[in-house]
């Protein structure tokens, strides 16, 4: 394709961006692209070690490690109870912290891990949310949950928001439940994925040095946009509750 | 790919950031600066405004990025491609 040419003529394999070649894994007959799932993989296991470390011996006194664990937990709290309210937080906490920790992990682990090291025979491992589907994946997850949270909350009375205000504004209240999910996924999928071909087109014009503020954006863009999902699929739930 | 079609989506790809910039970009800049007018009216109110401030700032970066979401799918899945 054309665009191979730009990057083979400036020869620095550090530069080379991927997208839309990924390494196939058949699993059961379904095409798995094994980049992604492969750092997914590393996501989960840093989670997992950081909250199994963080409660393994829980002390009236939280010392190091347990002390940060607790700064997170109560930042996840902030962010579900800011857009929730006092009444609703607790019960969808999981939710919006899983998501906020998950792609805030997806994002760091892709800005922070010399991931050019790792030679794979096609594509290359990068940040998780650098892919389409996995940031469709999180989106879907919260429209089916704020739908959930609105129909355990008032049964079939919550299609009435529908036509709360007026009955003529229909087609765009239910052209909203399509453009959330659309916007939420495009929105993570784009940033991470302008960020990284940012920094290798900076790479393949000035090798050294010149990249590293744009990194160090990338860096704090990851997080804001960790923040941004996990805030609007909270205001979302909390929208289908009031 | 037909070179017509290689050049057209090369062009549409610019077009399609430029263009979705130039919104993003007023929108940011009333809000920043507005923000610094009520940090100097308001100087004890800088760190809430600034949290404000930097959500506001990634949704209006959000319409770029839709632009440039487009131009990737131009660069990179074009679907005129066969």
């Amino acid at each position: 394709m054309y665009i191979d040419n730009l990057y083979l003529s400036t020869s620095t394999f550090l530069a080379e961006v991927e997208v839309g070649k990924h390494f196939y894994w058949n699993i059961a007959g379904f095409l798995v692209h094994g980049q992604v799932m492969l750092v997914l993989w590393l996501v989960f296991a840093v989670l997992l070690i950081c909250s199994f470390l963080g409660s393994r011996d829980v002390k009236q006194i939280p010392d190091d490690w347990q002390n940060f664990m607790e700064f997170v937990t109560d930042f996840t709290i902030t962010i579900a109870r800011d857009q929730l309210g006092e009444s609703f937080y607790r019960q969808w906490l999981p939710f919006t912290g899983t998501l906020f920790l998950f792609i805030f992990g997806c994002n760091w682990a892709g800005a922070l891990f010399p991931w050019k090291l790792i030679q794979l025979p096609e594509g290359e491992l990068s940040a998780p949310t650098n892919d389409i589907n996995v940031t469709v994946a999180l989106a879907l997850l919260t429209s089916f949950a704020y739908f959930y949270a609105g129909f355990n909350k008032k049964g079939l009375g919550y299609f009435k928001h529908y036509i709360e205000p007026i009955p003529f504004l229909l087609p765009l209240t239910i052209l909203e439940d399509f453009t959330k999910p659309l916007s939420l996924s495009f929105r993570l999928f784009g940033n991470v994925l302008a960020d990284e071909l940012t920094i290798s087109v900076l790479t393949a014009l000035v090798p050294l040095i010149i990249p590293l503020p744009i990194m160090i954006l990338g860096i704090f863009a990851g997080s804001v946009q960790a923040l941004i999902f996990s805030t609007l699929a909270a205001a979302y739930i909390a929208e289908a509750l009031e | 790919m037909d070179s017509i079609i290689a050049a057209a989506s090369v062009i549409a790809a610019g077009l399609s950031v430029g263009l979705a910039a130039i919104g993003p970009g007023i929108g940011q800049g009333n809000a920043a600066g507005q923000a610094m007018e009520g940090i100097s009216r308001q100087p004890e109110a800088e760190g809430q405004i600034r949290s404000t401030l930097l959500l506001s700032l990634a949704f209006m970066e959000a319409l770029t990025i839709y632009g440039l979401v487009v131009a990737l799918a131009l660069l990179f899945a074009n679907p005129f491609n066969n």
